[in-house]
């Protein structure tokens, strides 16, 4: 068989802030950079997300949140997959999150923060760089 | 056995999740779990849909899904959803409208991008379906979009095609008559407080009627229902549709384990075997670098493309090129 490992990731929207553009957008440019990106919809819990991750067989989750829950819905998503000995899918958040709130966030395990302003090919750059394909 | 074959026999959803991703890597190893797992299968029930974009097939599986766990089945549900031909990407969105069941144990799904490789996807769905089918789901839904001969043979694979259609498509209608229509064993017209639905609805009826020789030699006539899937109108009427067509399977088919028929048997080995050989010579012939050489030639007008096909495909087939 033809040997064609292909990165996939899920573009998540977690909580109740139902704005997606920013994730719609994100997702464009990670199929445009040749990933299959698996969109879950607005208002998902860390809960559905990570069955939905699991399912899906995704190299990572891009979390975006622009309502100001990241500091709870961010490390409990990186929480589940440990609890599902799942933690080889990497986490990355982006949306309006605070300077200040970074920190934190990626001593619970997030391996990256996109703010605003950050171009997509930085970010697909990134991914590029440290998701590999399992 | 091996282990990933006794974890998907046991239903362990990581290695479900995972040897349906190698299935469609095409990675090594895969073939032999397959093999495993076949004497496993055939027990779960296939549900085709498709249509064109937009007519709501995600939103109707969604709803079938509901009904189905009411009636305490577990379901498998694959979504296909289109790559992209330039980056090779693809934004796969069906599970959006299905989110509310990731959470129930007795639902897996699994979102499959057509990747445009040769014959694969009817492949590597039909795979995907004895995975699902080994793991114990009593019912697998595969939704894909009803373009293209690969997708209209995945949904011939199933025991109950469901064609989906909006009102105010009638060139929608003309354009897949010559294809997919013809695989239908249920028609739903969704969307159904739309204007036009009853032109449609007589629209299909007329091309169904079509074939009433057909019909009176007991063959199944396929029944037109109109839905609101969003609503959750006309979806128990479908189930019960399926119900039927199913029982007409079993009385009149030779019961409703149709892939193990001779005709569904016959035509499952004979794409497996076509997608195997693409496989393996294409595989071969661009690794050695042939393929590379062959285009060169062509281009530079050494020789013609006929030519250089016999030189590349005869002796990865074994035949000589005389």
């Amino acid at each position: 068989m033809g040997n064609n490992r292909r990165v996939r990731v899920m573009v998540a929207k977690p909580g109740l802030d139902g704005h997606d553009r920013g994730a719609r957008i994100i997702a464009r440019a990670y199929r445009d950079a040749g990933f299959e990106v698996v969109y879950s919809g607005l208002h998902q819990t860390p809960e559905e997300i990570v069955e939905a991750a699991i399912q899906e067989d995704v190299d990572m989750i891009g979390l975006s949140s622009l309502a100001g829950a990241h500091k709870y819905l961010f490390p409990r998503t990186v929480e589940l997959l440990r609890e599902k000995s799942a933690e080889d899918i990497v986490v990355c958040g982006g949306g309006i999150i605070p300077e200040d709130d970074i920190p934190p966030l990626k001593e619970a395990g997030i391996k990256e923060i996109f703010t605003p302003g950050t171009a997509l090919d930085d970010i697909v750059k990134w991914v590029k760089e440290n998701v590999k394909p399992r | 056995m091996t282990d990933v074959a006794e974890k998907i026999v046991n239903g362990d959803v990581r290695a479900v999740a995972r040897l349906i991703r190698d299935i469609d890597d095409g990675m090594p190893g895969v073939r032999q779990v397959l093999k495993e797992l076949y004497p496993s299968t055939g027990n779960a029930y296939i549900l085709g849909i498709t249509g064109a974009p937009g007519v709501g097939k995600s939103t109707l599986v969604d709803q079938m899904v509901s009904h189905l766990r009411k009636r305490d089945k577990t379901v498998g549900v694959l979504a296909v959803d289109p790559t992209s031909p330039f980056s090779g990407g693809a934004i796969l969105g069906d599970r959006v409208r299905m989110q509310r069941h990731s959470m129930d144990e007795g639902v897996f799904i699994r979102s499959l991008a057509t990747r445009g490789h040769f014959g694969g996807l009817t492949q590597s769905t039909r795979s995907a379906i004895d995975v699902f089918d080994a793991m114990g789901k009593d019912y697998i839904i595969v939704e894909t979009v009803g373009v293209g001969q690969d997708e209209v043979d995945v949904v011939k694979s199933a025991h109950t095609t469901i064609i989906t259609v909006i009102p105010g498509m009638g060139d929608d209608i003309q354009a897949i008559k010559a294809g997919i229509l013809e695989v239908g064993d249920i028609f739903l017209i969704n969307k159904a407080d739309r204007e036009g639905t009853d032109k449609t609805l007589s629209d299909l009826r007329l091309m169904i009627n079509m074939d009433h020789k057909k019909y009176e030699e007991g063959n199944w006539k396929p029944p037109i229902l109109k839905a609101q899937a969003v609503f959750d109108k006309g979806v128990k009427e479908l189930l019960e549709e399926i119900d039927k067509h199913r029982k007409h399977l079993t009385e009149h088919c030779g019961g409703w384990q149709v892939r193990r028929r001779e005709d569904k048997v016959r035509q499952e080995l004979g794409d497996m075997i076509k997608s195997r050989l693409i496989e393996e010579v294409l595989g071969k012939i661009t690794e050695t670098g042939d393929f590379d050489e062959a285009v060169n030639s062509i281009v530079e007008g050494k020789t013609d493309p006929y030519t250089a096909c016999d030189k590349l495909v005869l002796p990865a087939i074994g035949v000589s090129t005389g």
